[in-house]
């Protein structure tokens, strides 16, 4: 396998297809890093399409890597929804206040137009100059906040639980409405060129609500949505646990799931294996303190782990990777995935006890 | 009759089981045969405590943490009503969210410290400056910090750096995602402690408000 060298678009599509491509594929979710590369502040490098379509061809040129992150950030489609982003220099732009201060008010919720909000069509304006640019070469991923998970944002995490927990009426409205706007978004993103949907949902994990209540809420949300979204997905439960639900997320339609850094990623590679593919789970926080040496061991972990048969790309554990990590970093594990990262991978069998 | 670690072992699971109402019923219960004060530090508390290691350990969720707070503080203000602080406070504490707007791991530290006797201003979300400010004019003394982005774990390092030019000798303890993932973020940014979570929190406050205290003391 490793004599033919794969398009990153090949590559991805082998290990979403829980293949062994060439070699196992690295997504560095640098989203903001291109603002660096243009010597702007993030709010003005996000302010245009074509800073962002700039930054991302520089970023992929330079680390190699095999897919291009078109997502803007977390905060985007909030302001879809009315809200105010703050922005700041050393950082992911956060979304402001929660839009629904009062709960009764959530009945009054309907799905924005993805076609009405500018700032959306921005980022679809993002996805389109670079899937010109890259064509069927390397995957363009785009992103949306999942319906279950939004109202963190929409409403707070505490009212949300509040909800969750009493207000089965309210619950159900706020889960139709922002299913319907989910849908719609993502499908703008595929329509646009966007290969992969990632399908941010960290509340659906076990470390923020039990098992249980993720069968009855979280996990019918996405079994809903996720069949509706005309393309490939990704969960990411955005560093967050999710091995103990992986049998159900697997029912969800999805085709991939993103991995914290603080879960046994050989442990989630064997309840995935045959069933979702595995990304990630390099530690995105302690990521900005490593030498090059550790970075390098945390590849070689990691695809020890989780790369044997396939069906694994290497990321990091919450889709994002700060700002603070330094240049030199990134082309390390970028340069470190080609050295170890080549199928097959004998030194893996070489090296086990 | 029950026994205290019986109780502690039934509250539990109501609250694991988001159970207002059988919550309610232990606790209408215990205070039948057993003072207020020790209804809170013998068994609630101690409930809270296990919630929070369950948490940690990644056998409980954080909505049960968060709910398990929210039924407890609705219960003492009426099934508990006798029972007045348990600590004489002699340290002004505060809480804040720095930088973001996500109150919930604040507003779960501040639930576990009401519910462990302990007052604190709650100054919500600030910016460092203002954070600053706020503290050198209330006179706090232990001051928690809530962060849930890296960026503003790091801005940790310049409200103490300019609590320090300001000649404010405060203990800072920090807590949220950025430092579970960094263990030695906390020391980085130059905290004087890290809560894991809540209750870590409740046992960080006891050991500085009991040192302060002791302090004065051999003063």
């Amino acid at each position: 396998m490793s004599a033919i060298r794969m398009t990153a678009m090949q590559r991805v599509a082998a290990a979403l297809a829980l293949r062994e491509p060439d070699r196992v594929p690295c997504i560095l979710p640098v989203t903001m890093h291109g603002a660096r590369e243009l010597g702007l502040s993030i709010e003005s490098y996000y302010a245009k399409a074509e800073n962002v379509v700039e930054g991302q061809l520089r970023m992929f040129a330079k680390y190699r890597h095999d897919a291009l992150p078109a997502i803007f950030y977390g905060a985007l489609e909030m302001e879809a929804w009315g809200s105010e982003t703050i922005f700041r220099d050393d950082g992911p732009p956060n979304s402001g206040p929660p839009i629904v201060t009062k709960i009764e008010d959530i009945k009054k919720l309907s799905p924005p137009s993805v076609e009405g909000a500018p700032r959306l069509q921005e980022a679809l304006k993002t996805i389109g100059l670079l899937k010109q640019n890259v064509g069927d070469t390397a995957p363009i991923v785009g992103m949306v906040i999942s319906p279950f998970s939004v109202p963190v944002m929409q409403l707070g995490f505490g009212p949300y639980f509040d909800i969750l927990h009493e207000r089965p009426d309210l619950f159900d409205h706020l889960m139709a409405v922002n299913g319907e706007f989910c849908v719609a978004w993502a499908n703008a993103q595929l329509a646009a060129g966007a290969s992969l949907i990632v399908y941010a949902d960290p509340v659906s994990s076990p470390t923020i609500i039990p098992r249980e209540t993720y069968l009855r809420t979280g996990f019918q949300v996405a079994g809903r949505v996720i069949p509706r979204i005309k393309g490939g997905v990704l969960t990411h439960f955005a560093s967050a646990n999710c091995l103990s639900i992986l049998d159900d997320v697997a029912q969800t339609g999805t085709t991939a799931v993103g991995v914290s850094a603080l879960e046994d990623l050989a442990a989630v590679k064997a309840a995935c294996r045959g069933k979702l593919t595995v990304v990630g789970n390099l530690n995105a926080i302690a990521m900005r303190n490593w030498t090059p040496s550790q970075a390098v061991a945390a590849v070689r972990t990691a695809i020890a782990q989780a790369g044997p048969g396939g069906g694994y790309m290497l990321s990091d554990n919450h889709g994002e990777i700060p700002w603070q990590v330094p240049e030199e970093i990134l082309l390390v594990i970028a340069d470190a995935v080609r050295t170890w990262g080549s199928y097959p991978l004998d030194w893996v069998e070489e090296e086990q006890p | 009759m029950s026994t205290l670690h019986e109780w502690v072992d039934q509250l539990e699971r109501a609250l694991l089981a988001v159970d207002p109402a059988a919550t309610r019923r232990l606790m209408a219960q215990a205070s039948v045969t057993i003072p207020a004060l020790q209804v809170l530090d013998a068994i609630i508390v101690p409930a809270l405590e296990r919630i929070g290691r369950y948490w940690e350990r990644g056998e409980a969720a954080l909505s049960q943490v968060y709910m398990s707070g929210r039924i407890i503080e609705s219960l003492s203000s009426t099934l508990l009503p006798t029972a007045s602080r348990p600590h004489p406070q002699h340290t002004t504490l505060a809480i804040a969210v720095l930088d973001d707007f996500h109150f919930l791991g604040k507003n779960l530290v501040l639930s576990i410290l009401h519910t462990g006797g302990f007052d604190l201003i709650d100054l919500g979300h600030v910016d460092v400056d203002g954070l600053v400010e706020r503290v050198r004019n209330g006179g706090i003394e232990v001051l928690l910090i809530s962060t849930l982005m890296l960026p503003s774990a790091l801005r940790v390092r310049e409200v103490r750096d300019k609590l320090m030019e300001a000649g404010q000798h405060v203990k800072i303890v920090v807590g949220g995602a950025p430092f579970r993932f960094d263990p030695e973020l906390w020391r980085e940014v130059g905290a004087d402690g890290c809560g894991q979570n809540a209750t870590e929190a409740l046992a960080i406050v006891r050991s500085l408000v009991k040192t302060r205290v002791n302090g004065e003391a051999e003063a």
